[in-house]
């Protein structure tokens, strides 16, 4: 019965730690988010709208790289977020 | 926020949000999720054509992550993927071939829309009876985790042992099957995802299931994989055709990212049959858009 409960205060604890690490992650990755938004859109809102209009082929290869890129830049990104606090965490 | 490839005023929060969304639901499922997505574009004004475009731009991105998450989880089998995108490819440009020849003969809403409520309440009730029979069973009750067993899994295996050369070994998902068996389960995904829209993971990951007999949680991963070779094959076409705002699918994928590795890192807690029964009511929004947009007269 007492080693039940252990277990159970254990896990609550470990859970605590677990959302409090994703919560600093979540606020970390929106301020870098905030931040590229600003620089992806200043910077090549502009170009992307003019390759668009002008060379279709050109546009379609570089959207396709751009989305694969960010997805490959973000997945690093929340692994290095989460690994880093959980470490900080534990 | 103005997007000025598409002339769009929208906030980006809602579409972080939206992606976010999305992205649970697809590292979770293994669907792409363009049956919210496709609704969420449109609700904010964006064109038609655009948000189907920029939605399959949008899924390449969510796939990525939620792909790289599953096979860091060992869920992915890139053999069967890429041979599936080969059987994908091809059947999504049938698919939109035949909607050409329905849009000629002038009737292609009512008959899509009738098919796709068809296929999606059958998915749904076959994968309801099929998951429920299997949790009850005494084998199904004692899976954990990664465990899988599913009360159709003969039918799986007999299909294995259909012996049509050529014979494909993978053994990551521990299956040996026909060549043709598995580009002809590609190939009825790809014509779904060609004539109803979308990437029609809600076809694909069941029929790993319980065609191939490929384990729940390598069938969500390796669909994920495929998804990025179909989805990219799809977005190119689309941008070529300027359905695409590459600057909406951008910022849409901020959220899906941390949304898909939260959707792929769930999967690790869940049985197979449980992934299965949870996957139910996808299909079924599916099809209750699809009657509301029959209703109302217009697509959402």
């Amino acid at each position: 019965m007492r080693f039940e409960a252990k277990n159970l205060e254990r896990m609550k604890k470990e859970t605590a730690k677990t959302l409090r690490a994703f919560l600093i992650e979540l606020v970390v990755y929106a301020v870098l988010v905030v931040a590229y938004f600003f620089l992806v859109l200043h910077f090549l809102g502009g170009w992307l709208h003019h390759l668009e209009t002008r060379h279709r082929y050109s546009y379609a290869t570089v959207a396709i790289l751009l989305i694969i890129g960010q997805a490959v830049l973000l997945e690093s990104v929340t692994t290095f977020l989460l690994r880093m606090l959980r470490g900080r965490s534990e | 926020m103005f997007f000025p490839i598409s002339g769009a005023h929208i906030s980006p929060i809602y579409l972080a949000l939206v992606g976010f969304l999305i992205g649970i639901l697809g590292g979770f499922f293994g669907v792409g999720g363009s049956f919210i997505a496709g609704p969420a574009l449109r609700a904010v004004g964006l064109d038609w054509n655009f948000a189907v475009g920029t939605d399959l731009a949008h899924i390449v991105g969510k796939s990525v992550v939620a792909a790289k998450r599953h096979r860091a989880l060992g869920n992915v089998d890139l053999k069967l993927g890429l041979i599936m995108a080969i059987g994908t490819i091809g059947g999504a440009e049938v698919g939109a071939q035949l909607i050409q020849l329905l849009k000629r003969a002038g009737n292609v809403n009512l008959v899509v829309s009738v098919v796709s409520i068809a296929i999606y309440v059958s998915i749904s009730s076959f994968m309801i009876w099929e998951s429920r029979k299997t949790l009850s069973s005494a084998k199904g009750r004692r899976q954990k985790g990664k465990q899988d067993h599913s009360e159709f899994g003969h039918v799986a295996r007999a299909i294995q042992r259909m012996n049509i050369w050529p014979m494909i070994t993978l053994p990551v998902s521990g299956v040996t099957i026909s060549l043709w068996v598995i580009l002809v389960v590609a190939f009825v995904g790809g014509l779904f995802s060609g004539f109803l829209g979308g990437g029609a993971g809600y076809i694909r990951m069941p029929s790993m299931v319980y065609v191939l007999g490929i384990p729940t949680h390598l069938a969500v991963g390796t669909d994920l994989f495929e998804i990025i070779i179909s989805a990219s094959y799809g977005t190119f076409s689309h941008a070529v055709k300027g359905n695409v705002d590459i600057l909406i699918a951008l910022v849409m994928n901020t959220g899906a990212a941390v949304g898909a590795q939260i959707g792929a890192i769930s999967t690790q807690y869940f049985a197979g049959p449980k992934i299965r029964l949870a996957f139910v009511p996808l299909p079924l929004i599916g099809a209750a858009i699809v009657i509301y947009t029959l209703v109302i007269g217009h697509k959402l």
